[in-house]
């Protein structure tokens, strides 16, 4: 029998677990509601009109966060797979192991606007790349790094020893085991976790204020070092500074777009973990 | 011919090694260099600022026509008050949601409600602070009687959020790492689920919750775009929860745009930007060793 304090206790913690999920669907369903009049196909590919922002559409904005996206997984996911290889593979117990491991807990609670500082200061000005879209790529791709690597290890971590072990005994060299056996069940897996922190550095904007986005292009971005649009950065723009009446209906529209973009690769990612969970049976 | 392959192969062997050493270390490069960097350009205030100016100063105006102040204390309470209300409410909500998943959800409830809460972490920051501008600003404005809902209890409520995901599912995996056996010990000693949940499987994880509740802390001390769209943007001493903030990370995002590089205020910005920094550094290294002490 439940004490009648047990049983509204217990119905609190349901309601907290529900309320947060549920106050923040019901929260992104009026931005969507606030937001989708606006979107119609000149909308999602038409270029955008500086004077008349219901002219023009955001496809600048869409591409230059899709090139945002790609750059940052060419950069970061190499070096994430290769550190986290490291760390399970290779790294002993030893100062240097857990130096890195230090470093990379420390780099995940650095705040991504100390992260457009020194983007900002190394990449813009030190490294000489102007407000560009490769200096927020090198950025983004700095932020991202320790979430990227943090999924690899746990993927990583998964694979049976034992795997590992018969092809050692099979006489392999570590890197022929890491090749043939922990890398094919280990990189779907890591993959899932870095398209989570790709979808995440695509919705980041305190940095990219700081090294290169722009609010109006007169052209498409043709090379790295181009200034760019990004739909973050447009969708607070014209949220906060823009005088038009219709403005805020333009930055709801196109925070929808960002928020589909971002929740259709989180949400394939939730499902290719499922998949190759299942296929190779691993945890 | 064999004798040769294999020397090949243990060539390949080395060179892998040393190149995914290399890749071990580009964090280590990386948490140095971010740390140097803004320490350098900090550093070039010392002769103009005094210490003691920048860290206890009550006021931040750096481009004021007669004299200009450099007091981050404003904008170190700013980041606190939204801290410290985002935190109420975060941590009730984190914790019992943690609590639901490890110890009442059943599995087929958890399997879909993880990931659900995993998945408020990607919702861009700036559509939060969209949200606060165009939906719960006009409602705070209404209950209490402003002419704008644009200050610091709005911000952390949608700062709240932020951490939600960060406190919800480190707690959840302390809670889910508690022995079976002493929740069966307690239910064997005749006490009921709601007694074992808060006096034996709470107790027992509670260095993994302290540790969550430290990283979601240092997650709503860095967020910038909800409290620059959201928080009020005022330099002027903040007087309650209800009043117009300007946190740290705001002040460095409006700002920086517009300073002229190595200038004063440019290299004051990163000073800012260093304290950011050493703060949530030094939440991290605590966790780091409350946990390493607790699970020894």
């Amino acid at each position: 029998m439940l004490k009648k304090s047990e049983t509204i206790g217990f119905f609190c913690i349901k309601a907290s677990a529900y309320a947060g999920i549920l106050l923040l669907l019901a929260a992104l369903a009026l931005i969507g509601l606030a937001g989708y009049r606006v979107i119609s196909w000149q909308f999602l590919t038409g270029l955008w009109q500086h004077q008349d922002i219901a002219a023009g559409g955001i496809w600048p904005a869409i591409l230059g966060s899709f090139y945002l996206g790609v750059g940052v997984t060419l950069c970061s996911f190499p070096l994430g797979i290769g550190a986290a290889i490291y760390l399970t593979e290779y790294g002993r117990q030893n100062f240097w192991r857990r130096s890195i491991e230090v470093a990379i807990r420390n780099l995940a609670g650095v705040p991504s606007v100390v992260y457009g500082l020194f983007g900002l200061g190394v990449f813009v000005y030190l490294m000489r790349l102007g407000t560009s879209l490769l200096a927020a790529v090198l950025t983004l791709s700095a932020m991202t790094l320790p979430w990227i690597i943090t999924a690899a290890v746990e993927a990583l971590q998964a694979v049976p020893p034992a795997l590992r072990e018969s092809s050692l005994a099979l006489g392999a060299t570590k890197w022929q085991t890491i090749k043939q056996v922990a890398l094919p069940l280990v990189l779907p897996a890591s993959l899932t976790g870095g398209i989570v922190g790709i979808a995440r550095a695509m919705g980041e904007t305190a940095p990219i204020i700081m090294v290169g986005a722009t609010f109006y292009l007169t052209k498409l971005p043709t090379s790295p070092l181009d200034k760019f649009m990004a739909l973050p950065y447009h969708s607070f723009i014209l949220a906060t500074q823009h005088s038009d009446p219709r403005a805020v209906e333009y930055a709801s529209g196109t925070a929808l777009v960002l928020i589909v973009l971002v929740f259709i690769l989180s949400l394939g990612a939730i499902i290719l973990r499922y998949y190759f969970r299942s296929k190779y049976k691993i945890q | 011919m064999n004798k040769y392959q294999n020397n090949n192969r243990h060539f390949f062997d080395k060179m892998w090694r040393f190149l995914f050493r290399l890749t071990g270390g580009v964090s280590v490069v990386l948490l140095v260099g971010i740390f140097i960097f803004l320490a350098v350009n900090a550093s070039r205030i010392l002769g103009s600022i005094s210490l003691g100016e920048f860290l206890f100063g009550a006021v931040w105006n750096p481009t004021s026509y007669h004299e200009p102040l450099w007091g981050t204390l404003s904008l170190v309470y700013g980041t606190f008050i939204i801290s410290a209300l985002a935190l109420i409410i975060a941590l009730p909500l984190g914790l019992g949601t943690a609590v639901y998943l490890s110890e009442i959800a059943p599995r087929a409830v958890k399997e879909f409600l993880k990931p659900m809460v995993e998945m408020i972490a990607s919702i861009p920051s700036v559509v939060l602070g969209l949200i606060g501008l165009l939906f719960l600003a006009p409602v705070i404005a209404r209950m209490f009687g402003l002419s704008n809902g644009l200050n610091a209890l709005t911000a952390a409520i949608l700062v709240a959020f932020t951490a939600l995901p960060t406190i919800s599912s480190i707690s959840e995996d302390a809670l889910s790492s508690v022995s079976p056996r002493l929740r069966e010990a307690s239910y064997a000693l005749g006490a009921s689920q709601w007694e074992t949940i808060w006096r034996v499987s709470v107790p027992a994880a509670l260095s993994g919750i302290v540790a969550s509740v430290m990283l979601g802390f240092g997650r709503i001390i860095g967020e910038t775009m909800i409290v620059l769209m959201v928080a009020g943007n005022s330099l002027a001493w903040p007087r309650s929860p209800l009043s117009p903030v300007r946190p740290m990370t705001a002040t460095i995002a409006i700002e920086i745009k517009e300073v002229v590089v190595n200038s004063l205020h440019w290299h004051a910005l990163f000073a800012v930007g260093l304290l950011l920094f050493l703060i949530t550094f030094l939440l991290n290294i605590f966790v780091d060793f409350w946990l390493k002490k607790k699970s020894i």
